[in-house]
């Protein structure tokens, strides 16, 4: 068929069956972007004859004749869409994956139809901004971080301070011409000759041995290259979970195993000339399975006679507390004397509140290509931790660490999703049968079933106060359901229970906590690693007792919250390796409550049925995860005098490649255009553990900040050298230094070979940033609605590094909040089957459902971060779902124990 | 998605074309379903648009609405003198999950065809009483109310080789007076539950009830009945169901709560002269 695609006259033919998508990325047009692939999140939007469609569900045939235009159709890095150049100024993106999308509908949207905004954009999703940055890029009114939105559009222009781009500005990101054009590439948006797909064979079991496996039908189908089964894979066991410490999470999986523990998990893989071969060879696969019982809830799993999901590991070996029980990991600690501090209590309260399974669903889906190059193996993948990936798989194949090397490209959005290993070991396997390189891609279903969950916690607080509110004791009591493997378990249990208990100085505290298995799919790593869950407990049960106690829930967490210098307790005094850098909590807590007080503006709805009330939560959290996290940055400055910093660590929308530029920029009294970025490619940068744990500023950033002062040093050095000028009296300029009148340009300076300076940081001390999340709400007493009337969130982040980028990273943190509080989860059947398996069935936030938050940062300078600043992406997000259940309280009268308080269960409440 | 086991797909010239349909040769509409998900059983497609039927068909009688038609072309159809009712178009197109992007491509028929309990073009052709024209496989035509025509969740009137012609929108439905509801767990969610009064004339009033019951519901009045009795046959009805948009419970709660609504709506407009 013949049709125009952004002006160019493209003849080629489409399968029967294949969508526009696929047709447009099989011809290189890899702006339009797989999210969902079924219609629902607008990544793949395009425009037809002008008209926008979703080309994920357009069949391509009736393309024929029409004309197409991509996101890059309407314009290009050097000659960008007034649209694409107000989502740059905006902050309008962060991953930036939906981005394209986003542009190409909001580009059809005339004055008239941005009334109904909310609407127009209900199908495009964005998993990372809180919609609130797009919705200023395409209504034309942004403004600066603490001035307000105005009523009128904007005329659009970068502001001369943010194009400095030193530490405090708003940079932009280095990215950004590239991300609203869909021209940076993904891990999958690349063309690779000869390359081959995978497809998995999925046990329909919740449990079971594998008898004997029949591939013969499947390895004779024409195309196909490989059948892979446990009988080909290693039998080294591993964790999908990758910490600095490999330790940390049990080895309890393995490549292809012959005992499935969870629907959905991987028995065999295929890898064929495409998708459709292998899928087709995969339903060729005849698969004997011996049934074994199972156990699908956490509580039951730890009865005498349960089912044992991982009954055959050594648990010593495995690190498994104790498999013969299904206990991963447990922990019991007492401070002080628990029943003795509940004695002493005049008011006593106590609660079991139960969380969620809850889905990453970042746009961009797992995937991973591999391949081999020069005799080693190379895999391009959407990971958060690159070298991690690189250490688990030489170790699981048997690989010399020369022999393998691991990179990301820009990652389509994680929040701890893709700090697993779920795609990289079994295309490792498959290339090294193959000698081919070979893709697998996840499907939005894969995400949805397969890809570990957010660990659905039950916790139990009993809390004693006197009559003036002063807590006497804290009791605690988790259950954490880790699904079919124990990836992440022991870590997130372990720190649901520490800084959310730490944060209140209490004379008596008692931790009991335990992480077991079931044979539901895995739990894993996500945003907040286990804080949220915990902290939706206690914040709820300390809002409880301010309500028995007629006290304000601001000043009975000023009464019982650490000040700046109390030690920090869980059950034992922490190490000294956790300092409180800076203390804002007391202004976070005053300037959340002042804006409630002074209200917003935004009435009540008009009706009897409408019920009003308020809340509050504070949160507290690590700068950086415990026992070390290291990073080594590399500074050069070449020839033509620019200078590139390398660091390992990974850009998934957090934006850590703008601060690392902006502290360079800083440190070396440059321009950002003088600095040029290289990250995340085990063979080009050091080593970094890897963006997880709030770690981009405050520990790779740190790093590039020695590097920047390293080299600093060195071209004082070389000054001094050439001229007998003191060293210390060259004073870096843009283009060179400076000693008086004396000038030295950096293409001097640099000479032939250039020069070279790294830098490292090894996480050895943790500061603690605080977050307070308010909200007024009104509730629809008959339909259980929750309307948000006003959101504030005040943030302890020390000192600012890029003020729009953070104020991002809040929003787009309470967004994500948001839909855990009242719209997200992933529903099991009760036997171990996921029934949410498709995006119109699990509620991932829409414009529509985000109110404006209210931003306010606390002026605070941390004595250990890179230029006093601190960390600031899932601290965001803890403090937000107890804050909203509080305000739900006070309005009902009624407390929500479960999340999420979808309107059902809200409705349920008020009428038991 | 890509669609890998349809090896064929015919463009449909006339109706002998449509003759291919089979368990594994579907009919192609506008296509937002179909490819929304798997459909491995799939080998082949027939496409309905080139049969190029004409979408909206004005008459004496009322409206033919091609199931071809998208939805993005019901909702321009400008504002004919005295159908009141019209307004529903838009109203139902709104409580579509998908986007206006969907809008564009969805059809009409193709929505009631799915036969989920949340397909809003069912309930705009149950509130106004419209009759859907079936082509038979063997050849002949049938006609039925639209309120038989989804059978349950997911299930309707079609078999193998039927294909959905077209529905009917009487003039007289179209003349009366409408009051619309929806709600979903969130404010553009997929829906929970859809209701819509009409309000006749003759002073018939008919409650449609849908999305919270497998299929559509009728509740059908001489007069606009008292509050306690809507409400008691609204919690009468027995096919309220759960699922991620909502517990049956609370499907059936609001949607007393939402009728009630609607019934004091059309009542304030009947007393306004």
């Amino acid at each position: 068929m013949k049709l125009v695609i952004n002006g160019e006259t493209v003849e080629a033919a489409a399968a029967p069956g294949q969508s526009l998508r696929t047709f447009l990325r099989d011809r290189e047009h890899f702006e339009v972007k797989k999210g969902c692939d079924s219609g629902d999140c607008g990544a793949c939007s395009i425009l037809l004859d002008g008209v926008p469609v979703h080309s994920c569900i357009y069949p391509a045939a009736r393309a024929e004749g029409k004309a197409v235009t991509t996101v890059a159709g309407l314009g290009l890095p050097d000659d960008l869409a007034p649209l694409q150049q107000r989502f740059i100024d905006a902050g309008g993106f962060q991953c930036g994956f939906c981005t394209p999308g986003m542009i190409v509908t909001a580009s059809t949207l005339a004055d008239g139809k941005l009334d109904a905004l909310p609407r127009m954009l209900s199908g495009n999703l964005c998993r990372c901004t809180g919609y609130r940055a797009i919705e200023d890029a395409i209504r034309g009114t942004h403004r600066p971080v603490g001035e307000p939105r105005p009523a009128e559009p904007l005329t659009s222009g970068n502001d001369a301070s943010r194009s400095c781009g030193r530490v405090g500005t708003s940079l932009p990101a280095p990215a950004s011409a590239r991300v609203v054009s869909g021209q940076e590439p993904y891990t999958l948006d690349v063309a690779v000759p000869g390359l081959l797909h995978l497809a998995i064979v999925a046990s329909p079991h919740a449990h079971a041995r594998i008898r004997s496996i029949d591939t013969s039908a499947a390895a004779a189908l024409p195309g196909v290259h490989a059948v892979l089964t446990h009988g080909d894979a290693p039998a080294t066991l591993y964790s999908t979970a990758r910490h600095e410490n490999r330790l940390d999470d049990p080895d309890d999986t393995r490549v292809l195993d012959d005992v499935v523990r969870f629907r959905g998990q991987r028995v065999a893989a295929v890898v064929a000339d495409t998708v459709a071969i292998a899928e087709h060879a995969c339903r060729l696969i005849v698969v004997d399975y011996l049934e074994l019982p199972a156990v699908y809830d956490p509580r039951a799993a730890l009865l005498p006679g349960a089912p044992t999901v991982h009954g055959d590991k050594n648990a010593v070996d495995a690190r498994l507390a104790d498999p013969s029980r299904n206990l991963v990991a447990e922990m019991h600690g007492e401070h002080g004397e628990l029943a003795a501090g509940l004695a002493a209590a005049t008011t006593v309260v106590t609660g079991t509140w139960q969380t969620q399974r809850v889905a990453h669903n970042q746009i961009e889906t797992h995937g991973t290509i591999g391949w081999i190059e020069d005799g080693r193996l190379v895999l391009r993948t959407a990971t958060q931790v690159p070298f991690l990936v690189h250490k688990e798989i030489c170790r699981v194949f048997g690989l010399e660490p020369g022999a393998v090397r691991v990179f990301a490209a820009r990652v389509g959005g994680g929040f701890g999703g893709k700090q697993e290993i779920l795609t990289e070991d079994v295309v490792t396997l498959a290339v090294l049968a193959t000698g081919r390189p070979v893709q697998y891609e996840f499907t939005r279903t894969d995400e949805l079933t397969i890809s570990p969950v957010r660990h659905p916690f039950q916790v139990t607080v009993t809390l004693g106060a006197t009559d003036d509110g002063r807590l006497t004791a804290l009791g605690l009591d988790v259950l954490s359901d880790t699904g079919a493997y124990g990836n992440h378990g022991p870590g997130v249990m372990y720190h649901g229970c520490s800084e959310s208990v730490s944060l209140y100085a209490v004379p008596n505290k008692r931790v009991d906590a335990a992480c077991v298995y079931t044979n539901n799919p895995p739990s894993g790593a996500f945003r907040g690693y286990g804080l949220g869950q915990v902290i939706f407990g206690i914040e709820s049960a300390l809002d409880e007792l301010a309500h028995t106690l007629g006290m304000s829930p601001f000043a009975l967490r000023r009464l019982n919250s650490i000040g700046p210098t109390d030690p920090l307790v869980v059950t034992e005094a922490e190490g000294d390796d956790l300092i409180i850098g800076s203390y804002g909590l007391d202004q976070c807590l005053d300037l959340a409550e002042a804006a409630l007080a002074r209200g917003n503006g935004v009435p009540v709805p008009d009706g009897p049925e409408w019920l009003a009330g308020q809340g509050m939560a504070s949160a507290m959290i690590a700068t950086m995860p415990p026992r070390g996290h290291f990073s080594q940055a590399a500074i050069t400055l070449d020839p033509a005098g620019f200078y590139t910093v390398g660091i390992g660590t990974v850009e998934f929308g957090n934006g850590t490649t703008t601060v690392h530029a902006q502290i360079a920029a800083t440190a070396l009294n440059t321009t950002p255009d003088r600095i040029r970025l290289r990250h995340a490619d085990t063979d080009a940068t050091g080593y970094d553990t890897g963006a997880y744990g709030s770690a981009g500023v405050t520990v790779a950033g740190k790093a590039v900040l020695a590097a920047a002062t390293a080299l600093l040093e060195q071209l004082q050095l070389t000054a001094a050298a050439r001229t007998g000028l003191p060293a210390e009296s060259w004073v870096p300029e843009p283009e060179g230094l400076r000693s008086g009148s004396a000038f030295l340009s950096l293409t001097e300076l640099a000479g032939p070979a250039g020069l070279k300076a790294t830098g490292a940081e090894t996480g050895g001390r943790r500061s603690l940033a605080f977050n307070v999340h308010a909200f007024r709400v009104a509730v629809n007493s008959r339909t259980g609605e929750v309307r948000i009337l006003q959101s504030v969130q005040a943030a302890d982040a020390g000192v600012v590094m890029n003020p729009e980028q953070c104020r991002g990273q809040i929003e787009g943190g309470v967004a994500q909040a948001i839909g855990t509080a009242l719209y997200e989860e992933i529903v099991l059947d009760g036997a171990g089957a996921v029934t949410t398996r498709v995006l119109r069935n699990y509620h991932v936030p829409q414009l529509a459902d985000v109110p404006l938050t209210e931003i306010y940062f606390a002026d605070t300078v941390d004595s250990l971060g890179p230029y006093g600043a601190k960390s600031m992406s899932e601290s965001t997000y803890n403090p937000v779902a107890p804050a909203l259940a509080n305000a739900v309280r006070d309005a009902i009268g009624v407390r929500p124990f479960e999340l999420p308080m979808s309107r059902d269960r809200i409705w349920r409440l008020l009428h038991p | 998605m890509d669609l890998p086991t349809v090896v064929s797909i015919v463009a449909a010239r006339s109706r002998d074309d449509l003759g291919a349909l089979s368990p594994t040769v579907a009919a192609l509409a506008g296509g937002s379903e179909l490819f929304a998900y798997p459909r491995g059983h799939l080998t082949g497609l027939v496409d309905l648009l080139s049969l190029e039927w004409p979408a909206l068909t004005i008459t004496d009688a009322g409206l033919e609405i091609a199931a071809t038609c998208t939805l993005a072309e019901l909702s321009r159809l400008p504002a004919v003198p005295g159908w009141s009712a019209q307004v529903l178009f838009v109203e139902c197109c709104g409580a579509l999950f998908g986007s206006f992007k969907i809008w564009n491509v969805a059809t009409v028929g193709g929505n009631l065809c799915t036969a989920l309990p949340a397909g809003p073009m069912i309930t705009l052709a149950c509130a106004l009483d419209a009759e859907v024209l079936i082509w038979r496989r063997d050849g002949s035509e049938e006609r039925r109310p639209a309120a038989e025509f989804v059978t349950g969740n997911g299930t309707n009137l079609l078999q193998t080789g039927d294909v959905l012609r077209s529905i009917h929108l009487p003039i007289a439905a179209l003349r009366g007076s409408t009051a619309y509801r929806k709600i979903a767990l969130s404010p553009l969610g997929r829906s929970g539950a859809v209701l819509v009064g009409r309000l006749d004339a003759d002073g018939g009033f008919l409650l449609t009830v849908t999305a919270g019951t497998v299929r559509p519901e009728l509740l059908r009045y001489p007069t606009i009945p008292s509050a306690p009795a809507l409400a008691r046959d609204v919690i009468a009805l027995e096919s309220w169901f759960t699922d991620a948009h909502g517990a049956a419970d609370w499907r059936r709660a609001v949607s007393a709560v939402l009728g009630e609504e609607i019934r004091t709506e059309l009542e304030r407009g009947a007393d306004r002269p």
